[in-house]
């Protein structure tokens, strides 16, 4: 406060701000989502960019078609057995930072299809940062989920997100394999409690008790 | 660019005239079941559909004949479809196959009735190679086994799936929970 | 130029050494797969030798899970198979009970059906041709195509409160009557939507890349495609004239006029063509079928299968009692099998509906097309090049949520 008045006087052509600050307003201002569509709920993406919902206008309209280039994962759909593998994979193919957005009640809960063949929520694979209700949602919806994401992108620091990197780092030797739990406490130190790698759902809570 | 109408085109086409007069698929099958007794045992009408129960051994020359044959020309298979009777039910598996004539216009239902403990029956896929994915997945989830199949391997569900999902001892949520082996 | 024409004959190809053959997998994940499609492809360079589709990475259990649930519930899953045709999907299930009921409609529901089946076609429709011209490389017909579609999914969304998943029909009729000045909103649409296909032309049909990128691309003759059983746009696109609208009509598709579009040239641009016209042609059904809308009734007068009207439940006992048994209990089909086949927007959507005479069927099946258009893509696709690959697929206008089911 002080200090930013001095500098500012200073050093007019200087802009202060907090490092963090800067980083999440560059990330959160150019969400690039992969191009991951599942199901139905993909329609209504493929809708969100197009004409008439934009969502260009946040930041977020530049599909990437290959994982390293994407910074959001947007799970369309309903994740069936065999796709489970090859989404993993890809989550893990994509580079830190990265946020995943669970779209539509198959992603987050497996929707109607309480069945053998799909996944009972997407949370089981993957960490989940926002889940959109709806069957399928709307586009406005998956915006709404969006600018959320951005208001979490703007709380996070980077110093928590190092030890993410580093915790990842080690454990994505295989790929597409939950972390090995041997009983070493320096790796479950490492591990944060905000990103957990595998909770069981609220759906599969209730179903066990 | 051509534009088609099909009924008027069957009038005007001489070829279509000349191919034989029009039958009913009930007439078909009788006519079928007459000039070979062995290869109907059954034949079935209800809402309007024919069905036609053949015996595995038969399908084959059953259905080359439907399909070559002038008056009938079901030379479309539409369907391939599996059905679970029952765990009690013996026998306990039906194939039933839904055959079309574009041509004539005409459809047929062939049903063909499995045991469970020797569920196979002879590929079709001679006759329509479309028959190839519609006896995987049937094969898939229900287990009816078609001998002759050039590339019979599970197509909808992972290939080390355990059991075959539609039969109805198959539970609906599965043997277990999904985990990330 | 045309890239496929002119390939040496099979044996060439598979007679070099191995070493110069690559396998690699196109898929699950791919932006030209339309969904979470694989493929194998095996390559000579650039040539394909091999092109083995697998599939399966959207299985729902779909079919296991109507066994599950009673005759009226299963309307929902039918919306979420082929999610681009919902309408289409609900009307070949809900027509395949009511022929096992022997139920007789009203004649306001058929042409409803008639008239939403067709807008849903188009929307359809405009959803391949945005996609499609995506995949070969043509961005703003997607924006176009997408706008059109908005104003249907609008006026889907006001007779049925769902934009993408309405389940409209019902056994025995329609969820509800059209809103108020429903009729007006259509028109609105029908005035604008054939400038707009006319945009559509000028954008791509007079486009040299996309037509080298299309013609004499993925040939298939009109005796393969029928032996591989194409069915929809994809075999009149081989030139055979076969629409079910027309050979076996039901929901009183008999009364309109209509054309069949066939194309002779039996390639990617063929399909192209006859999709482009059949959306005039459904335009032009929308436009017959509003001129039908006559007032009457739109649910089947069964009171033991039919859901009374809200007021009749609120103020009649044997209303309230019929809603109750329906709701809880389900209702009784009588003991058969039916397989019905509607012409979806992708060719022929069958239906095999087996009860045993309880309130949940015994087995349904569907009979997808893209599941039978896809399963030809080897054969449609020999000697191709990798960039053919994307059109082909393109242009059998494949949903995996209908593939897999």
């Amino acid at each position: 406060m002080g200090l930013e008045n001095i500098i500012a006087e200073a050093l007019p052509e200087v802009l202060t701000t907090r490092l963090d600050s800067l980083i999440n307003w560059a990330r959160k201002s150019s969400l690039w989502p992969a191009t991951f569509g599942l199901a139905c709920c993909a329609i209504e993406m493929m809708n969100a960019t197009s004409s008439r919902n934009d969502l260009a206008r946040f930041g977020s309209e530049v599909f990437r078609a290959s994982p390293r280039q994407a910074d959001v994962m947007i799970v369309s759909g309903r994740v069936s057995r065999k796709m489970a593998p090859v989404l993993r994979r890809i989550y893990d193919q994509m580079p830190e930072p990265k946020w995943v957005i669970s779209m539509g009640a198959c992603a987050t809960s497996g929707g109607v299809f309480d069945n053998y063949a799909i996944v009972q929520g997407v949370d089981k694979i993957v960490p989940v940062d926002v889940y959109i209700p709806g069957c399928p949602p709307r586009p406005e919806m998956l915006i709404h989920a969006v600018m959320m994401l951005q208001d979490k992108v703007m709380k996070e620091s980077s110093r928590d997100r190092r030890d993410v990197v580093e915790a990842e780092a080690r454990m994505a030797a295989v790929p597409g394999t939950l972390p090995i739990t041997d009983g070493s406490t320096a790796l479950s130190n490492a591990l944060p409690e905000s990103r957990p790698y595998s909770i069981a759902s609220r759906h599969e809570r209730r179903r066990s008790s | 660019m051509s534009t088609g109408n099909n009924t008027e085109n069957n009038v005007a086409d001489p070829a279509r005239v000349t191919s034989g007069q029009k039958l009913t698929p009930s007439q078909l099958v009788t006519a079928l079941q007459r000039e070979h007794p062995e290869w109907v045992t059954e034949v079935i009408e209800a809402l309007g559909e024919v069905t036609a129960v053949v015996p595995r051994e038969h399908i084959v020359a059953v259905c080359a004949e439907l399909k070559a044959s002038t008056t009938a020309k079901f030379d479309f298979l539409a369907d391939i479809c599996g059905v679970d009777r029952g765990t009690e039910e013996e026998p306990r598996f039906e194939v039933n196959y839904h055959l079309f004539s574009t041509v004539k216009h005409h459809r047929l239902r062939l049903k063909v009735v499995l045991n469970e403990d020797d569920a196979h029956v002879t590929t079709v896929t001679g006759v329509w190679r479309t028959a190839n994915w519609h006896e995987r997945e049937t094969f898939d989830l229900v287990g009816v086994i078609f001998d002759g199949h050039p590339d019979l391997r599970r197509i909808l569900l992972p290939d080390d799936w355990q059991g075959h999902a539609l039969r109805k001892d198959f539970p609906l949520r599965g043997y277990e929970p999904y985990s990330l082996k | 130029m045309s890239t496929t024409v002119n390939i040496p004959p099979q044996f060439e190809i598979v007679d070099r050494p191995l070493d110069t053959q690559m396998t690699i997998s196109m898929g699950p994940q791919h932006p030209s797969t339309h969904g979470v499609l694989r493929l194998e492809l095996v390559l000579d360079g650039e040539m394909v030798v091999k092109a083995t589709p697998d599939i399966g990475y959207l299985h729902t259990g779909m079919e296991k899970l109507f066994e599950y649930k009673k005759y009226q519930q299963g309307i929902v899953i039918t919306d979420r198979m082929d999610y681009l045709n919902p309408l289409g999907n609900n009307l070949a299930y809900v027509m395949a009970v009511e022929k096992l009921l022997e139920l007789e409609i009203p004649e306001r529901a058929l042409t409803i059906r008639v008239l939403m089946c067709e807008l849903q076609r188009i929307a359809s429709h405009l959803v391949w041709l945005g996609t499609h011209a995506l995949d070969i490389g043509a961005m703003s017909v997607f924006f176009y195509c997408f706008r059109e579609r908005e104003k249907i999914l609008n006026l889907i969304e006001a007779a049925s409160g769902g934009r993408l998943t309405p389940s409209y029909f019902r056994i025995g009729g329609l969820m509800m009557d059209l809103p108020s000045g429903f009729e007006r909103r259509v028109n609105q649409f029908q005035d604008g939507f054939l400038k707009a296909v006319g945009e559509f032309h000028t954008l791509l049909t007079g486009n040299r890349i996309f037509r080298n990128r299309t013609q004499g691309v993925g040939v298939i003759t009109a005796e393969d495609a029928i032996d591989w059983g194409l069915s929809g746009p994809c075999l009149r696109g081989s030139g055979v004239d076969l629409d079910i609208r027309r050979v076996n009509p039901y929901s009183s598709y008999e009364n309109y006029d209509f054309e069949v579009p066939l194309e002779q040239d039996c390639d990617v641009w063929a399909r192209y063509m006859v999709r482009m016209r059949e959306m005039k042609e459904s335009h032009k059904i929308v436009t017959q079928a509003l001129a039908r809308l006559k007032p009457g009734p739109v649910k089947a007068d069964a009171p033991k299968v039919v859901l009374p009207d809200r007021e009749a439940m609120k103020t009649h006992m044997d209303a309230l009692i019929h809603h109750f048994l329906i709701v809880a209990e389900g209702f009784d089909v009588p003991a058969g099998e039916v397989y019905l086949p509607i012409e979806g927007s992708k060719g022929e959507l069958g239906c095999y509906v087996r009860s045993d005479g309880g309130p949940k069927p015994s087995r349904v099946h569907f009979r997808g097309p893209s599941f039978v258009n896809l399963s030809a893509l080897p054969h449609m696709s020999e000697g191709a090049m990798v960039a053919d690959i994307v059109a082909i697929i393109g242009s059998l206008d494949i949903v995996l949520g209908e593939i897999d089911r």
